[in-house]
């Protein structure tokens, strides 16, 4: 006899949207993104709101009050409960990585010529093979996806890139959306209600990977000229070729750094936007960042950072703790310090004045008939809630 | 393309840069959790298979490897198959939930202890 709960789970794995660029996947390959994404969910709803119970109960009645979510970090690294839950995610993401790398890799020859054949002397996809990797990208593999954004096992490999793309639905329990573009979705409507009239001629997307979340907006602004640039010459291989298969052609890729981009002359854009992009770059290398976009953005100008909510002194230290997990144990090394930073100050520091700033918050926006909406939904898995807040600026019209 | 250079297996599954974190007091016992995880994934996935092959073979009566392969289940089935999915992972990990309830009551007597209690009350 079937079950009669009303379900509120996870969508099959074959309502993702598929492109040009998307992998095949058998059934088995399609049932084990299933039961991954199945599993997110039930240590995020079931098993994650015990790990509060635990600290509150048994882990902080017996412990000096902490004053820092280092200390109750510590605190929960002794409690059973957490232990497990931990064990069990850092487990799941490393069967994710697996699951993901086994598709990709089994079918990597037609996988990189697709991307070849899509690419090929195509302008809008400009490489630079004497790039260095900045040290906060070659030092650990983020996410625990091996070879991270940049390395390639063979010459013009899209293999990394194509996991990532297939395995975002499995992190985010399918909480992203159809072409886990939720993000970018979200800051395209964020757009149409805030600034309804702004018609931004250039939009520069930065650290913008395989552009999942800047096809949306390069759909949206079609007369716009797009540019998404990141370090990873494979995400940006394979983020052209996607986004050329879906019909979008306004999107230049280049591979560039950010903290660098002395190619585009003063006030270039109109639009300078990343998203959930500043947590994976480090101290020494936001400043120069945050000024370059100061520097390439128009009067009149509009620049806009998306990143989950910092550890502002009302957050309670254990949601911190909780949220700095990835940092620690997901390979995430940057966002524990990144969440902890006065942006607004960083802003400022950038060249901006006080009184340019805005802040807003968006949530993820997905086709909801096919997907729970998560972020209106009880689920909280801290840190990869599909809810994020916006800080960014303004510049004034000369 | 080079395609010894290539081997999915021995890739999939390769480590990431960055020293692996250990949580259980015993780390034997987190890879032997590792390896049951991995177990139980596999299990779903038969699992969601043979789902598939019934429902095929219910609706025309036979099927070929393609009809498997290309199967897109129905809103309400896809729902049906993602509730046993809740259920199963609920089997899996009730020693979690019962912890969790058990957090509720801390000072809840042992059988042990209400034996005691009942022996005296003779």
């Amino acid at each position: 006899m079937s079950d009669t709960r009303n379900y509120d789970g996870p969508p099959d794995y074959r309502n993702v949207g598929l492109h040009g660029m998307s992998p095949e996947t058998t059934h088995d390959e399609k049932a084990r993104f299933n039961f991954l994404a199945h599993l997110n969910r039930h240590l995020a709803s079931n098993v994650l709101p015990g790990v509060k119970k635990a600290y509150e109960t048994r882990v902080a009645p017996h412990q000096p009050k902490p004053n820092h979510r280092n200390q109750v970090r510590k605190q929960l690294l002794q409690d059973p409960l957490f232990q497990h839950w931990s064990a069990l995610r850092r487990g799941t993401m490393e069967l994710r990585q697996q699951a993901g790398r086994w598709v990709t890799l089994r079918q990597a020859e037609s996988l990189n010529s697709k991307a070849e054949n899509l690419t090929k002397e195509d302008p809008r996809l400009v490489l630079n093979p004497d790039l260095k990797i900045p040290n906060y990208l070659a030092k650990i593999d983020h996410h625990c996806m091996p070879g991270s954004y940049h390395d390639e096992i063979v010459p013009g490999d899209v293999t990394g890139a194509a996991n990532y793309d297939v395995g975002i639905f499995v992190t985010t329990g399918g909480g992203l959306g159809r072409f886990s573009d939720g993000g970018g979705e979200a800051v395209v409507a964020w757009m149409k209600k805030n600034r309804p009239n702004f018609a931004p001629k250039r939009i520069l997307d930065i650290g913008g990977g395989l552009g999942q979340n800047v096809v949306p907006i390069a759909k949206a602004y079609p007369d716009a000229e797009v540019v998404c640039v990141d370090t990873g010459a494979p995400v940006l291989r394979y983020g052209l070729a996607r986004a050329k298969t879906m019909g979008v052609d306004n999107i230049t890729f280049v591979q560039a750094n950010a903290e660098d981009l002395s190619m585009y002359p003063d006030g270039h854009f109109d639009w300078v936007q990343s998203t959930m992009f500043l947590h994976e770059t480090s101290v020494k290398s936001m400043p120069r960042i945050m000024k370059e976009s100061h520097r390439l953005l128009a009067a009149g100008g509009l620049v806009m950072h998306v990143e989950q909510p910092q550890y502002a002194p009302d957050m309670p230290l254990y949601e911190q703790a909780i949220r700095d997990w990835d940092a620690f144990y997901n390979n995430e090394p940057f966002w524990t310090k990144l969440h902890e930073l006065d942006l607004d100050q960083w802003m400022v520091d950038a060249g901006f004045d006080r009184d340019e700033l805005l802040h807003g918050g968006v949530a993820a926006v997905v086709d909801s008939e096919l997907f729970p909406e998560h972020a209106n939904d009880d689920v909280e898995d801290y840190g990869r809630k599909a809810a994020w807040h916006i800080i960014g600026a303004e510049k004034k019209a000369a | 393309m080079d395609k010894s250079r290539i081997d999915p297996l021995k890739l999939a599954g390769a480590k990431p840069k960055g020293k692996r974190p250990y949580f259980l007091k015993d780390p034997d016992v987190e890879r032997v959790l590792a390896v049951t995880m991995a177990i139980a994934q596999e299990l779903a996935v038969v699992r969601e298979r043979m789902d598939t092959v019934e429902r095929i073979l219910e609706d025309k009566g036979s099927l070929t490897q393609a009809d498997i392969e290309t199967y897109v289940p129905p809103k309400p089935i896809a729902e049906e198959r993602g509730a046993w999915t809740q259920e199963y992972l609920a089997r899996i990990m009730r020693i979690y939930q019962q912890e969790i309830e058990g957090l509720n009551t801390p000072d809840e007597p042992t059988s042990e202890d209400i034996g005691h209690e009942l022996a005296q009350d003779e």
